[in-house]
């Protein structure tokens, strides 16, 4: 299936990607990847893959766009999602899918990523998480945790750290959700939800970087991260048939917060239809 | 038919760019572009088309950008502080080559200055502001007919370059009222970009036929699935490291404006056929520098206005063909002298350049002009 995939959805002209050995943003980008085509495979829905647009900023995430064989548009860093927005609003037939990184949408781009939830524009923002700026080389992000290390960070983060789906729930997100690099069943399953959400949705993928991040902080290689993600990040029904005092140092994967808000281009299309009938009057 | 109403410069754009096309408007609100935002939050709808309010001035761009790419003609309004903020994306539209209009109507800075004053002190930063060589055209209007008129030619340009096009008001002419006969929409040329890609290798989405300069663009969600990018790209619209690649795009993507300058520059004459004077000046400073030119010829003096309408690129042509007849040249600008860089260069060392300037946010009057013609003349004399 995975061959297929590649064939059928990504740009083999231009792989092999440009990530490090064991960064985890190749299993995200397959996981969108696989998401867009289950929808579109699915004979009950009626998705087309024309009218998926793939968006993204600058950053080692921002690189997916290029790779995945959709209408697709890499833009300026952080504004990703503002540029979404245009695209999703001038052609709400779109299925506007934004891949962004941590820096991207929350530190340069964090006004439009609050913004886009609040106003519940109908995007699917998947934020690939890596704690870290690695394009540029190991510079500590927004989701650093407090006290690690990064080439900025020599004594130590003095940050605190922001958690991507829970700014987006407090923003408004009408779809919230967490997902990994290790539970990726899980993780496909929780993008075709943010893309079926009519609303504004958020996906923060938990993603490793065993080159700068993973080094500076003595956190193994790539398998000794999957297997932290492993042990500390739970898909949503194990996570609430734990009892409490297991929870403490794990994180929940799957979806945290979730309402049926009117999409946004959908109340504007009801602002243009009132005008026309005034203007019929 | 045409019809005669009272409308403000910022409405008349507005109206025009309903005209010419415009059914997108994202932008944030900042004196004294605002009416026209709050115009098309009003007028856009009625036409089917769409307006937001964003969170900046980085996201009005981004979204207006990203609207166009989508199939629309989509316009935002700023000033100076904004106009500062859109500086990146204006690079990336040139650089990717998404058509789009930039209003800018000009307010006295630096910084937050005098956010009511008129001022046109942010000629250089249409030029110069964003990072990289790149082209630029930009447009100034002096009157509120023309602001509407000229807006549907910012647009006409901006859809057959593929480029984003800067509409360079100013204060004065923003907020000034004038009773106008608006032309039959009939009437008017509005140009569309090519919706389709270019006949030519595996239809490449940036592949230009032999000598010509602009791709073709068909929108997003259309049929064919293409790449946009800021990165230096081939024609595929992939990213390159290739100097050549990359050195030969930049070339084509400044030829677009250098190669068809003729096409893309306006000037506009006046009482300039005898004239030993010339006044050159841009945007509302023209209304003032009318009426001294009328002034000064009723007085016997040879003078006359020669005014940019496309301000980038420099109409040097035009200038450099007046020469022989001039004494000299006032420049006249609400600046500490911006135009007047690009005029001394044409000018060279061959007629004396004068300049007359406001950095204060106060408007430069007739009397202020015809004092400094004056002392223009004393000076000469004493030579």
């Amino acid at each position: 299936m995975a061959s297929d995939l590649v064939h059928l959805y990504m740009r083999i002209d231009h792989l092999p990607q440009m990530w490090c050995p064991g960064c985890g943003n190749g299993v995200i980008m397959r996981d969108v990847a696989v998401a867009i085509q289950e929808l579109i495979e699915d004979p009950e829905l009626d998705f087309n893959r024309e009218d998926f647009v793939i968006v993204s900023g600058i950053g080692c995430s921002s690189r997916a766009a290029g790779y995945l064989d959709f209408n697709s548009i890499h833009t300026t860093h952080g504004r990703a999602i503002a540029f979404a927005t245009g695209i999703k609003f001038a052609n709400p037939k779109l299925h506007v899918v934004v891949l962004t990184g941590d820096g991207d949408c929350s530190a340069i781009g964090g006004n439009h990523l609050i913004h886009a939830a609040r106003r519940n524009m109908g995007l699917t923002v998947i934020a690939f998480n890596n704690d870290i700026y690695g394009m540029t080389g190991g510079q500590y992000s927004p989701t650093t945790p407090n006290g690690d290390k990064a080439t900025t960070a020599p004594y130590g983060n003095v940050d605190r750290p922001f958690d991507i789906a829970n700014l987006a729930t407090g923003a408004g997100a009408s779809f919230a959700a967490r997902g990994d690099i290790y539970h990726a069943r899980e993780t496909i399953d929780i993008i075709k939800q943010a893309i079926l959400h009519k609303g504004f949705s958020l996906v923060d993928v938990y993603s490793v970087c065993p080159t700068y991040y993973g080094r500076k902080n003595k956190k193994g290689d790539a398998v000794e991260m999957l297997k932290w993600q492993k042990e500390h990040l739970v898909p949503t029904a194990r996570y609430y048939s734990m009892p409490e005092s297991e929870r403490a140092d794990k994180k929940l994967i799957g979806i945290l917060s979730y309402n049926d808000y009117p999409e946004y281009t959908d109340e504007y299309a009801k602002v243009i239809e009132s005008c026309r009938k005034k203007d019929k009057k | 038919m045409s019809k005669a109403v009272l409308m403000q410069g910022n409405e008349a754009a507005v109206e025009g760019a309903i005209a010419a096309g415009m059914r997108f408007f994202a932008g944030y609100p900042i004196t004294p572009s605002t009416e026209i935002a709050e115009g098309s939050a009003a007028r856009l709808p009625q036409e089917g088309g769409k307006f937001i309010q964003m969170e900046d001035e980085l996201a009005s761009i981004a979204a207006v950008l990203g609207a166009s790419a989508a199939g629309m003609k989509a316009m935002t309004a700023t000033s100076g502080p904004g106009f500062s903020l859109m500086q990146e994306n204006l690079g990336y539209g040139a650089m990717a080559e998404i058509p789009c209009v930039i209003v800018d109507v000009q307010r006295a800075g630096p910084s937050t200055g005098l956010a009511t004053s008129p001022a046109q002190a942010d000629y250089m930063q249409a030029k110069w502001g964003t990072h990289g060589d790149h082209p630029v055209i930009a447009i100034s209007p002096s009157s509120v007919l023309e602001t509407y008129m000229l807006i549907i030619r910012a647009f006409n340009l901006a859809e057959k370059y593929r480029t984003p096009v800067i509409f360079l008001m100013d204060e004065i002419v923003g907020h000034m009222r004038e009773g106008v006969e608006l032309p039959n929409p009939n009437d008017l040329i509005i140009n569309r970009r090519k919706m389709s890609f270019h006949d030519g290798a595996n239809k490449q989405c940036y592949y230009v036929p032999e000598g010509q300069y602009v791709p073709a663009m068909k929108p997003f969600g259309q049929g064919e699935r293409y790449n946009i990018t800021g990165n230096a790209h081939d024609e595929s619209g992939f990213p390159t490291n290739s100097n050549e690649i990359a050195g030969k795009l930049v070339g084509r993507l400044l030829d677009k404006v250098e190669k068809n300058v003729d096409d893309i520059t306006r000037v506009d004459e006046y009482a300039m056929d005898d004239a030993e004077t010339a006044i050159v000046c841009f945007g509302g400073t023209a209304r003032a520098v009318m009426s001294a030119v009328l002034e000064a010829r009723t007085a016997g003096k040879k003078v006359g206005m020669f005014r940019p309408v496309t301000v980038w690129p420099f109409p040097e042509k035009q200038l450099r063909a007046r020469l022989p007849q001039l004494k000299n040249i006032l420049m006249v600008e609400h600046n500490h002298g911006q135009m007047l860089l690009e005029v001394q260069r044409v000018a060279g060392r061959e007629k004396p350049v004068c300049f007359l300037g406001r950095i204060d946010g106060t408007v430069i009057s007739p009397q202020d002009i015809l004092a400094k013609l004056s002392e223009m003349e004393e000076n000469h004399h004493g030579e």
